[in-house]
């Protein structure tokens, strides 16, 4: 699915590229397509129109740098316009400017991870920023809620209120803030039952929980994995309690995180924090460019434009272009390519930045990518003459064997290199045929040397996951 | 704001009075059902979760039958949600537990805070009162409390509730669970798991792990396989079903929290997709609030009372 949008977007965009500069036209079909990519990341419709309509203005009549393709500068348009939504750089921490107890409130529907994140809030504040912290369940309604605070505080190594059966929601918000105040804790946590926003009598519990606790900070705790129903769930909580930031949990999982920009969006909260895992140290920072990324299905596009164009040498860039798409690429111009790279910087860098290209970094997660094989490669060209480095076919057994002599390589090194470089013309030839795609996309990876790549290559099975204790 | 149709069941008669009042001229008045007005109707089933795409072929679908007609928002909320439901229509088959088994073992799974614990109590409640002599094993003995939540169920619905030490292996807990049951005449084994997404391959294997040792016992189990669904959950639903089928071949689905106001539409993609059989829907947070899946009943709560064409006034007035 991941691919196959990402796939999606790239052709709209090389279409654009194809066609030059940027018309009316030209951006509502790209919109038409990034509406299909948000709706299918589950970014709620009437978010996305919104999105979608001021997206619009700003790339009609756009400049578009020489560098880049028109394609490439919508996708950064639509990808700079969507970190913003999300937040923009940066995350927004906690607000503990509060007098002490500070009070934190947990809202949000059934099951969106609220007491675990409660848990996760207790190992960080009380851990890493060292204050005194009190969990305090206020579910009365889910069988063992309060025990599940009282565990998860345990294995976080801070206090939590003790059970008093019999007690309503608002009794014992009363009760933990006392115990706060009382016995000097820095931040009491207040852990809610899960409610639907359509319930007004929970919503009137939490409303009156909130006068009497009067929080620093009102989290909504939010299922990443959230559809369209995000902004009802948004309006009907910012509206009841007036919430103050937002919790994303199951960042872990593969959903594409539609619900964050629906969240912000409706409620203009920004996203604090996201939950990466059931452990109580799976709780990140919000960082918007991420999630953009996830969003759109892109890879931080933006990102990669915006290196390659502070790195790398623009015209030596075009020159290769064009030789790459009239099949007129030679060894030199390989051993140019391999510059760039290095001066993009590590490769898994760069995948991180492909569009497509998350699959294969699944595949090298945790793997040391093999760098040296690029150098390897420069030192044996730079032994070949210069007819060699232009017409590679005449490389034959004994030139073969002088150029491995003379870059300290073996013959059979010299041989995967040609071996490879002929792979990457036939593939510069099908791309070609295909209608030229993007050089900076397909130039790079067409360039990932084979013998770089860890066994198995793309497509294979999903790399082991990890049970949290 | 949109309301689920259980929801809009419970509130009742009275809302829908009130709202005739409302919505009368709007029913009397027809429009051409033209690309506009479908261009609507798709994006309220977009809104609905179905999916750009699924939503686009039950449009297509249904321009093809009444494009050019003119409607009222009546005709277009039964013609549509009928469109929805025959696409359901197969998928709506109830769970019924096979008394020949002694006992019928149900492995219960799902991405995490679906509300497999809940449903299983629910199940406990809906086949005990059947006569039904149904055992809860607390699979589950990796979340804080869950299997206090589980015993707590159990004492709550009046079924055994069979657990093991804090973060014992489900598998061999699960193994000594059917024997037991076996040796005790049960009809139905309910087993909670720990919740899991679907991406994290290690604990998609401990699932399968679980099920291969069951078959140890008896190679016919386990005899369902059930996976609890979210009707919040919007399009991943369709990769969490995709490789719970995978790794754990599901047998059905139950998909909880109608009550609430997503509409559930991403069962129509899952429908469309798999044909697995939906068994049943949860209604709520009590034992009793789980309800058999109607095909029709979901349609008309998922198309609902949103129905209704902005620009409902005739054309030969352009002023209003
Ligand atoms: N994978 C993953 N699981 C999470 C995350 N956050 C919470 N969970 C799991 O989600 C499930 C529900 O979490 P809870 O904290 O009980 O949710 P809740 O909102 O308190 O639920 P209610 O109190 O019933 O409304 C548990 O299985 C948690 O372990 C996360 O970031 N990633
Ligand atoms: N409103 C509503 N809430 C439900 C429904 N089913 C379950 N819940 C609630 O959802 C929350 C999570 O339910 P659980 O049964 O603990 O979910 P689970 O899948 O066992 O969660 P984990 O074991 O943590 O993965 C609880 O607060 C339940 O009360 C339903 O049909 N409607
Ligand atoms: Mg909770
Ligand atoms: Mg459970």
């Amino acid at each position: 699915m991941f691919d196959s949008l990402s796939g999606r977007m790239t052709g709209v965009f090389d279409r654009l590229r194809t066609r030059g500069a940027l018309s009316e036209a030209d951006v509502a079909e790209a919109m038409r397509e990034v509406r299909l990519a948000m709706l299918d990341s589950d970014v709620a419709l009437p978010v996305v129109k919104d999105f979608i309509n001021r997206v619009r203005e700003r790339a009609i009549g756009a400049e578009v740098l020489e560098s880049i393709s028109p394609g490439q500068a919508v996708a950064k348009i639509v990808n700079d316009a969507l970190v913003e939504a999300l937040g923009g750089a940066g995350a927004v921490p906690l607000n503990l400017n509060a007098a002490a107890p500070i009070p934190i409130l947990m809202v949000g529907l059934q099951g969106s991870g609220k007491t675990t994140t409660a848990g996760k809030l207790g190992l960080r504040l009380g851990g890493r920023e060292r204050r005194r912290v009190l969990l305090a369940s206020l579910d009365t309604q889910r069988p063992a809620a309060q025990l599940q605070l009282a565990q998860l505080a345990q294995r976080a190594g801070v206090a939590s209120l003790p059970i008093v059966a019999g007690q309503t929601p608002v009794q014992i918000a009363q009760r933990a803030m006392e115990t706060g105040r009382r016995e000097g804790y820095d931040i009491v946590i207040l852990d809610t039952a899960g409610r639907l926003s359509i319930d007004e009598a929970l919503m009137e519990e939490v409303r009156q929980i909130r006068a009497v606790t009067n929080p620093a900070e009102t989290l909504l705790v939010v299922d990443a994995m959230t559809g369209q129903d995000a902004v009802n769930t948004a309006r009907a909580f910012n509206e009841a309690v007036g919430v103050t930031g937002i919790v994303m949990t199951r960042m872990d999982g593969d959903a594409r995180g539609g619900a964050a920009l629906s969240m912000r969006h409706i409620t203009g909260a920004p996203i604090k924090l996201t939950g990466s895992g059931e452990k109580l140290d799976a709780l990140e920072d919000f960082h918007p460019e991420r999630v953009a990324g996830r969003i759109l299905g892109l890879g931080d596009l933006a990102g990669l434009v915006e290196k390659a164009s502070d790195t790398l040498d623009a015209e030596e860039s075009e020159k290769l272009a064009l030789k790459m798409l009239r099949g007129k690429f030679d060894l030199d111009d390989y051993a140019a390519q391999i510059k760039q790279i290095n001066k993009m910087g590590s490769i898994s860098g760069i995948l991180d930045m492909l569009p497509g290209m998350g699959q294969m970094k699944s595949q090298l997660a945790g793997k040391d990518l093999d760098t040296s094989v690029l150098k390897r490669h420069t030192a044996i060209i730079s032994s070949m003459t210069k007819s060699e480095r232009r017409t590679p076919d005449i490389i034959k057994a004994s030139r073969k064997k002088r150029i491995a002599a003379g870059s300290g390589a073996t013959v059979q090194e010299v041989n995967r290199l040609l071996k490879q470089f002929d792979d990457m013309s036939t593939m510069m030839k099908r791309i070609n045929k295909l209608g030229a795609k993007g050089l900076m996309r397909q130039g790079l990876g067409a360039l990932m040397p084979k013998g770089m790549m860890p066994q198995g290559g793309p497509g294979g099975g999903r790399g082991p996951g990890q049970r949290p204790h | 704001m949109a309301l689920g149709f259980f929801s809009r069941l419970k509130e009742g008669l009275s809302r829908s009075t009130q709202k005739l009042g409302g919505n009368i001229a709007a029913v009397f008045t027809r429009r051409r059902l033209d690309d506009a007005a479908l261009e609507e109707l798709e994006e309220l089933l977009i809104a609905a979760d179905l999916g750009p795409a699924v939503a686009g072929r039950v449009i297509d679908e249904f321009r093809r039958t009444r494009f050019g007609n003119e409607v009222t928002d009546e005709e277009v909320r039964v013609a549509l949600s009928a469109e929805v439901a025959r696409v359901l229509e197969p998928v709506a088959i109830p769970f019924v537990p096979d008394p020949a088994l002694k006992p019928h073992v149900v492995l219960v799974v799902g991405v995490n805070g679906t509300g497999k614990t809940t449903t299983i109590g629910k199940m406990a409640l809906q086949y005990g009162r059947a006569g039904v002599r149904t055992i809860l094993v607390a699979g589950d003995t990796f979340r804080a409390a869950a299997v206090e939540q589980l015993q707590i169920w159990g004492e709550r619905v009046g079924a055994p509730v069979i657990a093991g030490a804090p973060n014992a292996d489900a598998a061999g807990l699960a193994y000594q669970a059917f024997e037991r049951a076996r040796a005790e005449g049960a009809d139905l084994l309910l087993i909670d798991t720990a919740g899991r997404l679907h991406n994290k391959g290690a604990l998609m294997e401990e699932l399968a792990k679980i099920i291969r040792v069951l078959r140890k016992f008896d190679e016919t189990a386990p005899h369902s396989v059930l996976l609890v669904l979210d009707a919040t959950t919007g399009q991943n639903a369709i990769e969490q079903v995709r490789v719970f089928k995978e790794m754990v071949n599901i047998s059905g689905l139950i998909v909880t929290k109608l009550d609430g106001s997503a509409r559930g539409g991403i069962v129509v993609a899952l429908a469309e997709a798999f044909g697995l059989p939906v068994h049943a829907v949860g209604v709520g947070e009590k034992a009793e609030d789980l309800r058999p899946f109607r095909a029709a009943d979901f349609a008309r709560g998922l198309v609902g009372d949103s129905v209704r064409l902005t620009a409902s006034q005739p054309s030969a007035d352009p002023e209003t």
